[in-house]
């Protein structure tokens, strides 16, 4: 489907990004046997909480939620790949099925998106390859005994988000989005090997980073400022660096203006929506969230928006809604000779 | 065009725009540039280690400079670890990093270890425009900037014109081709020594300047750095001259626009506080301003010069002394010259000769062991100082002996010095000697390969206060706990000193002192330190020693239990599987050009001379630091330099008069691995197994994708059906060296004698390397168009390998016997073995050749029962027997 580059479309307006997939995908109380499907019948290990792996078991459910989103606003639907790379599969002993999961998973979306770019051509929707942290830090021991062991290298990150970024490629992505960092060692490992990766085949697709500010500390877990994990990323070609998850809007907003003011690329946010209650539920309501993302748009701190842990099509609805009254943020150059 | 700013990060950004201040780089984490952190690294003491980056980052580096190029160290596993901790310390890793290596896969490690954006230190057009833009293009990929060299295939530049050239065109290939980011271009234009009295050299500093501000001007965003230190280099031992050089060199070089650079905050004066009349002189010197600005300075220096200082001038000013002043000097500078009639003439001013010792010349012995205390002289200083000295008590014994007055003369204390039982090495006992006789104490050497009852028997005879061993060999530390069980059985009282390459304070505490606790057990670092524990011993501040060391060691011994504990280890089949992935399918190994073996007799030594790797021949003297960049250390680089000097004129001597010859035999075999042995082959067609090497693998538990490695894993498995290869060797520069060591003996010049041994160590490594060399190219000839310098050969750059049994890779010593039996090395090189399998000569080398592409050294480690169970097995020993040959690699007790 012929779109307008998304570099272009965001020089005019601030664009939406979904919400969470994991919040919609307990809505339909699946079981165990949901997500082991016809293929994985007599699948060794429990399977059951592997979201990704509905790609292949549930596809239903996935489109349908990415319809969801779409119709509630959202310029960006991110796939389901969170969990998508041999590392983090490996929990499930499912190294095997990486490929179909980002494959299968970019499929669906595309599908999605192109239903509803072809009933609005006016705006048209994009798809975001997602590719998270996996459940391993190449900069951190986990092990208090011994700070200088590493339970994995970066070279093994390197082969993981390879593998991973073309099957989004193959699959029809139309940007990579490397989210939730929370070590920025794992971030270049996957610049390293989608850079690599494009080189291989000739062609580059726009790339969104975005991190994670753990707590009040203002640092990712690996210990990194904002402006240190900016600069630390900024050797890729990228399309957008933001934040997400972790805190709510309003706990997020200090680390945007950083990002606001030194970033030379656009700027993207989604928080969770709120913080976890005692039950560990997010239960901030789309209105509140909306007059909070409310303050990104006055100060122009934004380019792209969305919504992260605990957010819902109501919550994107009301960013949505809010969004197309504002102007994107425009990079401020920075004031030197 | 706007240029955007440097931007570097550790935790927290660095950020360097045009106006910024100078960026300081610390240097202290470099093994090539700080003895300490070397020791610190070598010794594993990475908690220390970290705190020289601590104390580098509290002290206001904005970029710490880590460097792991040192010869004895695996870099890429050195830089890994170091970088690792570093980034478990939010007070050191706040800093950017500056990942400094010679050697392209140790950056590469680096680079996978940081979070930040850091700074490669270095790359250049040295090896052409390839490897250049690879590099590039991977540390771009890695997301760092790099510091460029201005070096290109014709060499360093040295000129404004050859420096721009360079700049530029690496430069263009950057920003043009690899699209790198200019303002993450860092150049280092050279900054090279002035005032040296050679007149090309006179425009060294201005054509840095010059070049800096062409960079400046003419290649948009980029940086320029330097090391600070080499511009004063003329001037070592004068420090208010270097420190004025330094902030005069800075503040030109910052208005010209360098902003970056390794500056040593403790050797930089304040631009302003220079006196005028010597800043002007440093300023014609560095802005070449006037022909004669080089000897202005220097007759102008001289009126700095502080008591560091060595004099330069040759004169015999000091003559005009009195005798005590005279002497004194002699004995300090090493001088023999007048030793005899300054001597004479203190001989007849007292009633006895006796008093002579006794007076001035322990006088001017204490002052040369006062300055070596403070750091002030270095080892092969104190050494000639200890020639004078036995120059100066020869011309006085006649007259003692003929007043039959001997035995007057009273000793500080006696010391029984040996080397144990299987093992011949002695430099360093000799050493420790050397030292104990310039400080008063009587030493009594019974040599080498002593056994226990011997020792104990000249301990008894001559009533001694304390004992020393020594030993160089891993089988001489059983020796040495089998000494001190004897002296505990015997009921000995007398203080144990332990010292020796293998030796170590751990082991001391662990296994020695443990099996004798009548007296202190002390392990000495080196000769440095035997003074002063010898002297804690007998004096009367021994039992304050003694409890410190009881102390010290009651710690170890616990550290090193709890260490035990953290370790994990896998059980050899778990290891096994673990081997190293080669795939063999297609790998198709050269053949030798001959099978069998090849004799080399009298080998040219005059052609090993260039293969000599010089860093440890210095640290057989006690210097550290590598070769060549430790001649102009500002420690020790002058007297490095005489030393070197003194060497190289041995060296000419060793090759006129033939004074040692070099043999070795080299010998090639059909190989294949079965399991961790290699079975080799009476011939190709590999019928006949004729004999079978056992190897020992790596248990220590490995991060991910990292294998357990066994030399074995190198040879092609029986099974797969490739005709694999295996070579030996063994090689002596020292026959012929006991009749020169007895001359030297006779002469009492210990300096000469140690020299010459080291010397002929050095020649036997360089005959190997050379010889290695040899086998690639032409013998085994797997590697016929390789073309390599001598210190990418001391770098170990080439395929393949030369571990020698006994050592990391293949630590059980045992396997030296079939190695010689192998290539018949005691009749056809003349190198026989000791019963702890120790070589004779002791300046010789011995090894197996691989050739594979993957081999590479590495450390066996600790290993567990399990392997030492099924290696003597393996090999039809017993299990105690094979259980004490390898106790010092087992990881239980």
């Amino acid at each position: 489907m012929n779109k307008p580059d998304i570099r272009e479309v965001l020089k005019e307006r601030i664009l939406v990004l979904d919400g969470a997939m994991g919040t919609m995908i307990q809505r339909y109380k699946l079981e165990e046997e949901d997500f082991r499907g016809e293929r994985f019948k007599n699948h060794a290990h429990p399977l059951k909480g592997n979201n990704d792996l509905l790609a292949i078991t549930r596809p239903d459910v996935l489109k349908a939620i990415h319809l969801q989103y779409l119709e509630a606003g959202a310029d960006i639907i991110e796939t389901n790949t969170f969990s998508g790379t041999t590392v983090a599969q490996a929990d499930y002993h499912l190294e095997d099925a990486v490929y179909d999961i980002n494959y299968l998973s970019a499929k669906i979306a595309k599908e999605a998106a192109d239903e509803v770019t072809a009933k609005e051509p006016h705006k048209p929707r994009y798809v975001a390859g997602a590719i998270g942290p996996t459940n391993r830090t190449a900069s951190l021991s986990p092990d208090v005994n011994d700070p200088g062991y590493r339970a994995i290298t970066f070279d093994q990150l390197v082969v993981a988000y390879k593998e991973q970024t073309k099957a989004l490629v193959e699959g029809g992505v139309d940007v990579i989005l490397v989210e939730t960092i929370f070590d920025t060692l794992n971030a270049k490992a996957a610049l390293f090997a989608i850079t690599e990766y494009f080189e291989e085949i000739g062609k580059e697709l726009p790339i969104m980073v975005s991190g994670t500010i753990t707590d009040a500390s203002g640092r990712t877990l690996s210990g990194q400022t904002t402006e240190a994990f900016l600069i630390s990323v900024s050797h890729a070609p990228l399309l957008s660096v933001g934040l997400n998850c972790a805190l709510g809007a309003s706990q997020l907003r200090p680390y945007l203006q950083v990002l606001d003011k030194k970033s030379e690329f656009f700027v993207s946010a989604y928080p969770n929506a709120g913080l976890p209650n005692e039950f560990g539920h997010y239960d901030e309501t789309p209105d509140k969230m909306a007059s909070q993302v409310k303050d990104y748009l006055e100060e122009g701190l934004v380019n792209i928006v969305g919504g992260c842990c605990g957010t819902t099509p109501d919550h994107i609805r009301a960013i949505a809604q809010m969004a197309k009254n504002y102007k994107p943020r425009v990079a401020e150059q920075e004031a030197e000779a | 065009m706007s240029i955007s700013p440097l931007k570097l990060s550790g935790l927290e950004p660095l950020v360097v725009f045009p106006g910024s201040n100078f960026v300081n780089v610390g240097e202290r984490t470099n093994v090539t540039g700080s003895k300490k952190f070397l020791r610190l690294i070598k010794e594993g003491k990475f908690e220390e280690a970290l705190s020289v980056a601590r104390d580098q980052v509290e002290g206001g580096a904005q970029v710490l400079d880590v460097n792991m190029d040192e010869g004895m160290l695996d870099g890429v596993e050195t830089m890994t670890r170091f970088l690792n901790l570093m980034a478990s310390e939010p007070d050191i890793s706040r800093i950017p990093v500056m990942i400094d290596s010679s050697k392209w896969e140790i950056i590469e490690a680096g680079l996978k270890c940081v979070q930040g954006k850091s700074i490669v230190n270095s790359i250049s057009l040295k090896e052409g425009e390839e490897p250049f833009t690879k590099y590039a293009k991977l540390i771009k990929r890695y997301g760092a900037a790099t510091v460029v060299m201005a070096f290109d295939e014709q060499g360093q530049a040295d000129t404004y014109e050859r420096r721009i050239e360079i700049c530029k065109r690496s430069y263009d290939i950057l920003v043009n081709v690899v699209k790198f980011p200019p303002q993450d271009i860092i150049f280092d234009p050279n900054i090279f020594p002035v005032a040296t009295g050679i007149d090309e050299h006179n425009n060294y500093a201005v054509d840095f300047f010059k070049a800096t501000r062409w960079i400046r001007e003419n290649l948009p965003g980029a940086h320029v750095s330097g090391g600070v230190s080499n511009v004063s280099f003329s001037f070592r031992g004068n420090d208010t001259v270097r420190e004025a050089m330094h902030s005069a060199f800075l503040y030109h070089a910052i208005k010209e626009g360098m902003d970056m650079g390794i500056v040593n905050p403790t050797m930089l004066a304040v631009y302003d506080d220079i006196p005028k009349d010597l800043l002007e002189r440093v300023e014609d010197v560095l802005l070449n301003r006037r022909d004669d600005a080089t000897e202005r300075l220097l007759d102008f220096a001289e009126s700095f010069k502080g008591d560091k200082t060595i004099g330069k001038v040759k004169d015999l000013e000091w003559r005009k002394g009195n005798v005590q002043e005279r002497i004194t000097h002699a004995l300090v500078k090493g001088m023999a010259d007048f030793i005899e009639e300054d001597t004479e003439e203190a001989r007849l001013m007292y009633d006895h000769p006796i008093k002579v010792i006794e007076g001035p010349l322990m006088k001017g012995m204490n002052v040369v062991g006062d300055l070596f205390g403070a750091g002030k002289m270095f080892l092969p200083q104190v050494v000639k100082s200890a020639r004078v000295m036995k120059k100066a008590v020869a011309h006085l014994l006649p007259y003692i002996e003929a007043l039959k007055q001997e035995g007057d003369r009273s000793n500080a204390g006696k010391v029984l010095m040996a080397t144990v039982k299987g093992d011949v090495h002695d430099i360093g006992k000799n050493i420790v000697g050397v030292v104990l006789g310039c400080n008063n104490y009587e030493v009594i050497d019974i040599g080498v390969m002593v056994p226990a009852e011997k020792i104990l028997a000249a301990a008894r005879e001559h009533n001694v206060d304390i004992i020393g061993l020594s030993g160089l060999i891993t089988p001489s530390l059983d020796e040495m706990v089998h000494m001190a069980k004897e002296m505990q059985r015997g009921g000995f009282t007398q203080p144990l000193l332990i010292g020796g390459a293998t030796t170590s304070k751990m082991h001391t505490a662990v296994k020695i002192e443990a099996s004798y606790t009548n007296a202190p057990v002390v392990h000495v670092l080196d000769a440095s330190r035997s003074v002063i524990v010898v002297e804690s011993l007998l004096g009367d501040k021994r039992q304050d020693f003694e409890a410190a060391i009881k102390a010290e060691y009651e710690m170890l011994r616990e550290r090193h239990l709890s260490s035990q504990s953290h370790k994990e280890y896998l059980s050899i089949q778990e290891s096994r599987t673990n081997h190293v992935p080669i795939d063999w399918n297609g790998y198709q190994p050269t053949k030798p050009s001959f099978l069998g073996l090849k004799e080399l007799k009298d080998y040219p030594i005059e052609e090993l001379v260039q293969y000599i790797d010089w860093t440890p021949f210095f640290q057989t003297w006690e210097m550290a630091g590598r070769y060549p960049a430790i001649l102009e250390d500002e420690v020790v680089g002058v007297e490095a330099t005489k030393l070197f000097k003194d060497a190289q004129a041995m060296l000419q001597q060793i090759v006129e008069q033939k004074m040692l010859r070099a043999n070795g035999v080299i010998g090639f075999w059909p190989a294949n691995s079965e399991g961790d042995d290699i079975q080799l082959f009476t011939d190709d067609t590999r019928s006949h197994c004729f004999t079978t090497l056992h190897h020992i693998r790596q248990q220590n538990k490995k991060a991910q994708g990292q294998p357990n490695l066994c030399l074995s894993d190198y040879i092609a498995p029986v099974e797969v059906g490739v005709k694999d290869y295996l070579g030996g060797f063994a090689v002596t520069a020292g026959l012929g060296i006991e009749p020169w060591l007895e001359q030297y003996a006779a002469d009492h010049d210990d300096y000469n004698s140690i020299m010459l041994k080291a010397l002929a160590d050095r020649l036997a490594e360089a005959f190997a390397e050379r010889l290695h060399e040899r086998v690639r190219k032409e013998f085994w000839g797997y590697q016929p168009e390789e073309a390599l310098a001598n210190e990418e050969l001391i770098k170990e750059k080439y395929q393949g390998i030369r571990p020698a049994p006994g050592y990391p890779a293949c630590p059980d010593h045992t396997e030296k016997e079939t190695l010689f039996n192998l290539l018949d090395a005691t009749n056809r090189a003349g190198i026989t073995l000791t019963e702890s399998f120790a070589m004779l000569p002791t300046a010789a080398v011995s090894g197996w050749y691989f050739s594979h592409p993957k081999s590479k050294y590495f450390g066996v480690g600790k290993i567990g029962k399990d392997q030492v169970t099924d290696l003597a097995k393996r090999k039809g020993m017993d299990f105690e027997v094979m259980e004490r040959w390898l106790s010092p690699v087992l990881n239980y007790d």
